[in-house]
């Protein structure tokens, strides 16, 4: 045994290893899970598009060894809240959807580079689909809190798959649901939909995450236009912390093709440098 | 107050606790004070710029984990230009790992190395994943003897060797060693392994195989701590799983007279300050003034060379 995690708090430190405990925990559409955490101020100094690494718990079915990252959902420093959106995939967030009220949670972070928003931007964009929008999430809370438009295209298999659209109405972004269902979150209409936005200028920023089809859709729509844009991505980690060296992705930069690493340097990047996989 | 100091050669260090290489960065200076550490170990530099293995690098097994990472290096250069000055700072003594294809190239790495701010060497001929063919240096007597002399022909700093399990030989391959004048063994890197998914039928790492590090690890790297320790007289630094404080206490007792943590800090990132704390704590409560006294202090009843004929036991 190790003695408790938590070391003194400190100014220079900004990665925090702490133990949080769960406040609500609960299905959020099949397959998802929406998990609230209180955890000490000090690890709560959040940007969008940071994450934590999670320590899963080992129960009788299965041991997950590593941490596993994940994006953060919501942050409220004052209220010491930290909650994450997250798929059941595997055995790790398997362990993790078992948790129950009261119990304890060791959590490490925040992790990585966040979003940025341009200082003269006034319109985000975001494309999100699935756990994609956890990621994207806190970009609504920071719109909301800077004073500038959101537009959130949430895109799913059907209109009951949405998620958490209740939740960007309620940070006043604007939602912009397609479904597959519904034929309306095929790349052409997707595309049809955000040149529209480009050229009424409604668009000074978009950000996406997760799918090849998104990465090359934002990065066509943001070339076409020369509008910026960002796209979080993900990799195995270990360490998270930059350490180890297993996260790499590669960038096209320059010319030249370049490996970093999506724990240290990401997990947000920039989307034309983004390379599809 | 227990005291931790332990010396490793002509090296003094704070306490026994460091960080494995490969397994730590600068970057752990925003989850702790980096000078509470015995001393920094860098990830192993080479000479030329490489670029590492594909993805996936890691995979989690039962109890531990397989990593190919290779050795991605931005090479020397930028290490000297980039790396060392920005370790200045921490008064914690700077141990560069390094490695090299050939016993000429490791020489001459080694040669550029003779630096202020540097206070050791760690020689990793031990790593399964770079020389041709999976033959590490580190694997034969032989081979380890005519490396260990090339390197101390090209410095004075302390040099410390860090071995392979990948041997049937660690006696011998210690001994080696230790004849051709190292200071120091660290014991042990990682072991090779693998891991296939079983529905997708496909090796879960990209580069097929690669090494077996965490608690699952920890009984084999003990083991050829005490072998190491019984067979040479040079200090021993013991490697391989530790993640609480009676991992460090049985490197400790079988004669390891300072610690490597690396797997551990991926799961706990505060793990080693709180393993000098929690080794304070241990002693003390075991009734020890100091570290040095409770290192090597097994009751195995063993005679000297039971080591060596102990090896065909189970
Ligand atoms: C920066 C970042 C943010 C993320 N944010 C979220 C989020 O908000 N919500 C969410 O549901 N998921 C998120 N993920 C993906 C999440 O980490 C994986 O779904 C999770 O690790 C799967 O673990 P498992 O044990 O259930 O699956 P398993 O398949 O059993 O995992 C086996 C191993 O593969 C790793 N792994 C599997 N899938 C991924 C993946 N997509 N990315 C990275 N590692 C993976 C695991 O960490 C573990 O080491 C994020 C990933 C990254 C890198
Ligand atoms: C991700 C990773 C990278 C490593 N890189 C190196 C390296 O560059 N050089 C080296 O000598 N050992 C390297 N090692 C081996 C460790 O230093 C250590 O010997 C091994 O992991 C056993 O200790 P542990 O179980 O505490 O991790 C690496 C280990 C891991 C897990
Ligand atoms: S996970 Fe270790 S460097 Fe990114």
């Amino acid at each position: 045994m190790l003695s408790p995690a938590q070391l003194e708090p400190s100014k220079e430190r900004s990665i925090h290893e702490v133990v949080g405990t769960v406040v609500t925990h609960r299905d959020a559409a099949s397959g998802y899970r929406l998990l609230e955490l209180d955890v000490p101020q000090e690890a709560l100094d959040c940007r969008p598009g940071q994450f934590f690494h999670i320590l899963c718990p080992v129960d009788g079915q299965s041991q997950p060894f590593l941490r596993r990252p994940m994006s953060i959902f919501g942050y409220d420093r004052d209220a010491g809240r930290l909650s994450f959106l997250y798929k059941v995939s595997g055995i790790g967030t398997a362990a993790l959807s078992g948790l129950d009220e009261g119990d304890r949670l060791n959590v490490v972070g925040p992790l990585g580079n966040g979003f940025t928003i341009p200082q003269n931007a006034r319109h985000l964009v975001l494309v999100a689909r699935g756990v994609g929008l956890a990621t994207l999430a806190p970009l609504a809370q920071e719109a909301r809190r800077l004073g500038l438009g959101l537009k959130a295209i949430c895109s799913a298999r059907s209109p009951e798959h949405l998620m958490s659209i209740d939740h960007f109405r309620a940070l006043g972004a604007e939602v912009i649901p397609v479904t597959d269902s519904e034929g309306t979150s095929d790349p052409e209409q997707l595309r049809s939909l955000l040149d529209g936005l480009a050229e009424a200028d409604e668009m000074d920023m978009i950000y996406t995450c997760g799918s090849n089809r998104l990465l090359k859709l934002c990065q066509q729509v943001g070339r076409d236009a020369g509008i910026p844009g960002e796209i979080a991505l993900e990799q195995q980690m270990a360490c998270a912390i930059g350490m180890c060296q297993c996260c790499v992705r590669p960038f096209r930069r320059g010319g030249a093709v370049v490996q970093e690493r999506v724990c240290r340097e990401g997990p947000v990047f920039d989307i034309q440098e983004a390379m599809e996989w | 107050m227990v005291d931790l100091t332990t010396r490793i050669g002509a090296l003094t260090l704070q306490n026994p606790i460091m960080p494995a290489s490969g397994t730590f960065s600068r970057d752990m200076a925003e989850v702790f004070e980096l000078d509470m550490l015995g001393a920094l170990v860098t990830k192993t530099i080479t000479a030329e710029v490489r670029g590492g293995n594909p993805t996936p690098r890691v995979c989690e097994v039962d109890g531990g984990m397989l990593n190919s990472i290779g050795i991605p290096s931005k090479g020397l250069g930028a290490f000297l230009a980039n790396e060392l000055p920005a370790y200045a700072p921490y008064r914690a003594p700077l141990i560069v790992s390094v490695s090299a294809p050939s016993i000429d190239g490791f020489a001459e790495i080694v040669s550029q190395l003779n630096l202020p701010g540097i206070a050791g060497i760690e020689a990793n001929i031990s790593c399964p994943n770079i020389e041709e063919d999976g033959k590490a240096f580190a694997m034969r007597p032989d081979t380890t003897a005519r490396v260990v002399e090339a390197l101390r022909r090209e410095t004075d700093l302390p040099l410390w060797v860090k071995l392979t399990p990948n041997t049937g030989e660690t006696v011998e391959v210690a001994q080696a060693a230790e004849a051709a004048r190292a200071d120091a063994l660290v014991v042990a890197n990682t072991i090779l392994s693998m891991a296939v998914d079983a529905r997708t039928r496909r090796p879960k790492l990209g580069n097929l195989m690669g090494g077996l590090s965490g608690p699952a690890f920890k009984p084999i790297a003990l083991r050829m701590a005490y072998q190491s320790v019984r067979s040479v007289d040079i200090p021993v630094i013991g490697c391989g799983g530790i993640s609480t404080v009676e991992d460090v206490a049985e490197f400790l007792v079988v004669g390891a007279c300072a610690v490597q943590v690396g797997t551990a800090s991926f799961i706990n990132p505060t793990a080693m300050p709180r393993l000098r704390d929690d080794l304070q704590g241990f002693l003390a409560e075991e009734g020890y003034a100091s570290v040095s006294d409770f290192i090597g202090s097994i009751r195995d009843g063993a005679p000297g060379d039971a080591v060596r004929f102990m090896e065909a036991a189970p």
